[in-house]
């Protein structure tokens, strides 16, 4: 975000440029912010993620780009030019509605080719573009049918091959696979990410679930009440995370309270813990480290190699068929996350209930946490 | 189980029944009646009317009575010119009303459906407010506006529209006022309905995919509100074709509307056959655009098609 004034100056093609840029945008709702003075920048050919519990300000920020909202103060700006006066239907963004917003009037094709007839194109054209949407989201034969003939899955890529048609330089995608069942959705979010590859737009998509956002994203945003908390990949965002909230958002995590000794030891209730570094924090501060639950190993002895280890006693089994989540009472009072996987074909998990227990994990496995 | 099923579809079909069983009682029972008297003759008796039902002079007495039905009084409809134009001025008033309550209900509709969601049913409530006064008054309330030295008059005077009273009264422009004005909480209300249920986000996905508010408000607003448009006019029509004391009270002699021609024909004339025939021709003609209305429910619930 510091290189933004050189690139700004550039021509409104340049690459180096973000292709959406977020300043300092702020979005009141009465005396309620639902964004607050918020950058951000958006890359070409990405797939993006805003993600967040319900109410953190996603969707408004989604809707801001779409030309829906207005932002109270700050400037969005699309390969450089400020977009904010600009009416929604002369954006040349385009948006996947949560509901779908289907036109019930209209048939298949007719929804499809909705965004190209609103603008000169040859009847002609238009034909054959809405057979070549009918082809990428496979509804080919459907295009004479009603809306409410379609099941939810066909109306999910109608919707989809509508939001796409007029190639818009930015997909916006609001919670576009939240009314699907669990095992469609595992499936649309492959196909999601095979089309934004294979058409290179870039695809903003806004996601209270962190596993699809970790799945289809190339980068993530995650926010809180307005604000940004992280941006990141997937990756970085999981293993560092920047805060509690992220690290206790993202996945699950096992915190641990301490203060910071010498050699980058952690002083906790449980003793001393190594870690693979403390960061910024300063001898004597107060930090949390943050363990994920398949990071820790788990053993009925007492192991030899690992540095740090601790007891415990099983007090819940969690099994999920591919892996196991236990919690682990340990001598202090708190309790441990730790998955292990099923690997064995005889089911049933190696740990009983109330069994003693060895944890231990590498100085490396947790994040150094100071807010 | 089985038992069980059986039971409660016995109590279903007894529900089902009920408006059926209205519908003979107060419904089909009367229209048979009428029907009959169209098919008798005049007579000086009383009832005034010939043949006369009779159960007690058995098998014989009925044959006689069905040999003593007749057609002349729908004969009579179909050779004198005064009930053919009847029905044409009345058809003509009713599509002219409908077109003018649809032009003026919309707007009013589409402005409740896109109020503030409080104070909708207020907005709704003043739609309807009228009929709590009985529908009499507020017609010879207009015979007080509408007359030479009445309040419209007055007004266009004080304003220099006019320098002289213009004779609104016993005029076809007294009708279509009366007409518009009492027939259009019927339009307003199942057009707010439809406007009222359609899905906003719809709106913003026509703005997002590139129409202007005028676009989307043609492509999207009305053919949605459609069904909603066809049930307003349905609503005003039908009743506007037999509607008898707006046009009795606000309108001209020239030419008399159905409703009028059927009123003189059962009370001045005391003709019974004939008025009933014109009823029932009505009700006929009437089954029509009620028909074409089926079609087209049948057609947006994506029924037989």
């Amino acid at each position: 975000m510091a290189d933004g004034g050189k690139a700004a100056q550039g021509p409104a093609t340049n690459e180096k440029q973000p292709l959406v840029r977020f300043e300092a945008v702020t979005k009141r709702f009465g005396s309620v912010a639902a964004v607050e003075a918020l950058s951000l920048d958006i890359g070409h050919d990405e797939f993006f993620a805003l993600l967040g519990p319900s109410g953190c300000g996603k969707t408004t920020l989604l809707r801001m780009l779409a030309g829906f909202e207005t932002p109270t103060e700050g400037r969005i700006l699309l390969d450089g030019e400020d977009i904010v006066p600009v009416q929604p239907h002369r954006r040349p963004v385009n948006m996947m509605f949560q509901s779908y917003a289907l036109f019930p009037h209209l048939t298949v094709e007719g929804n499809i080719g909705f965004g190209l007839r609103q603008g000169n194109v040859a009847r002609a054209e238009i034909a054959d573009r809405v057979a070549e949407m009918l082809a990428l989201v496979r509804l080919q034969g459907f295009g004479a049918r009603r809306i409410d003939q379609l099941s939810g899955g066909q109306r999910q890529r109608v919707a989809l091959a509508r939001s796409l048609i007029k190639r818009p330089r930015v997909l916006l995608l609001d919670e576009p696979l939240a009314a699907l069942d669990k095992k469609l959705r595992g499936e649309t979010q492959f196909e999601l990410m095979e089309l934004q590859r294979k058409l290179g737009t870039t695809f903003v998509i806004v996601t209270h679930d962190q596993e699809e956002a970790m799945i289809v994203a190339d980068r993530i945003a995650v926010m809180d009440r307005g604000r940004l908390m992280q941006v990141a990949s997937p990756a970085e965002i999981y293993e560092r995370p920047n805060s509690r909230w992220v690290a206790g958002f993202i996945g699950e995590a096992t915190m641990m309270e301490g203060r910071v000794g010498p050699d980058d030891n952690i002083e906790s209730a449980l003793g001393r813990v190594r870690t693979g570094g403390t960061g910024k924090a300063r001898p004597g501060d107060t930090v949390w480290l943050a363990l994920r639950p398949e990071k820790i190993g788990m053993a009925a002895d007492r192991p030899k190699d690992h540095v740090n280890s601790v007891s415990g006693t099983v007090s819940e089994i969690g099994y999920r068929g591919d892996m196991s989540i236990y919690k682990i009472l340990l001598s202090d009072g708190s309790v441990m996350k730790v998955a292990l996987t099923n690997a064995s074909a005889r089911g049933g998990a190696p740990f009983s209930l109330n069994d003693p227990v060895w944890l231990s994990w590498p100085p490396e496995a947790g994040v150094v946490l100071t807010e | 189980m089985q038992e069980n099923l059986q039971k409660r579809d016995w109590g279903g079909r007894a529900v089902l029944l009920l408006p059926y069983l209205w519908l003979v009682v107060f419904f089909l029972t009367p229209f048979i009646i009428v029907l009959k008297i169209s098919l008798s003759q005049t007579a000086m008796a009383q009832p005034p009317y010939l043949p006369v039902f009779d159960l007690s002079a058995g098998w014989a007495g009925l044959k006689e009575f069905a040999a003593q039905l007749s057609l002349d009084s729908f004969q009579l409809l179909f050779t004198d010119l005064i009930y053919l134009l009847s029905y044409l001025k009345s058809a003509q008033v009713a599509a002219i009303s409908t077109i003018i309550l649809l032009l003026i209900g919309y707007p009013f509709a589409y402005g409740i459906a896109r109020a503030p969601r409080g104070w909708q049913p207020l907005l709704v409530m003043a739609v309807v407010l009228p009929f709590w006064t009985s529908f009499l008054i507020r017609v010879y309330a207009w015979i007080n506006i509408l007359q030479r030295d009445g309040l419209l008059n007055d007004v266009l005077m004080r304003l220099y529209i006019v320098d002289t009273p213009v004779s609104w009264l016993s005029s076809d422009t007294a009708i279509y006022i009366g007409m518009v004005y009492s027939y259009l909480p019927f339009m307003v209300l199942p057009l707010y309905a439809a406007l009222e249920q359609m899905d906003e986000t719809l709106l913003e996905a026509a703005a997002d995919l590139g129409c202007s508010r005028w676009k989307t408000f043609w492509l999207v607003v009305v053919p949605l509100s459609l069904p909603g448009a066809a049930a307003g006019a349905l609503l005003c029509f039908i009743p506007i074709v037999g509607e008898f004391v707006i046009p009795d009270l606000l309108g001209g002699s020239e030419t008399l509307m159905i409703g009028q021609t059927l009123w003189n024909e059962f009370f001045a004339n005391r003709d019974w056959p004939v008025a009933s025939a014109i009823a029932v021709t009505l009700l006929a003609l009437l089954l029509v655009p009620m028909l074409f209305y089926e079609r087209l429910q049948q057609r947006s619930l994506g029924g037989g098609s």
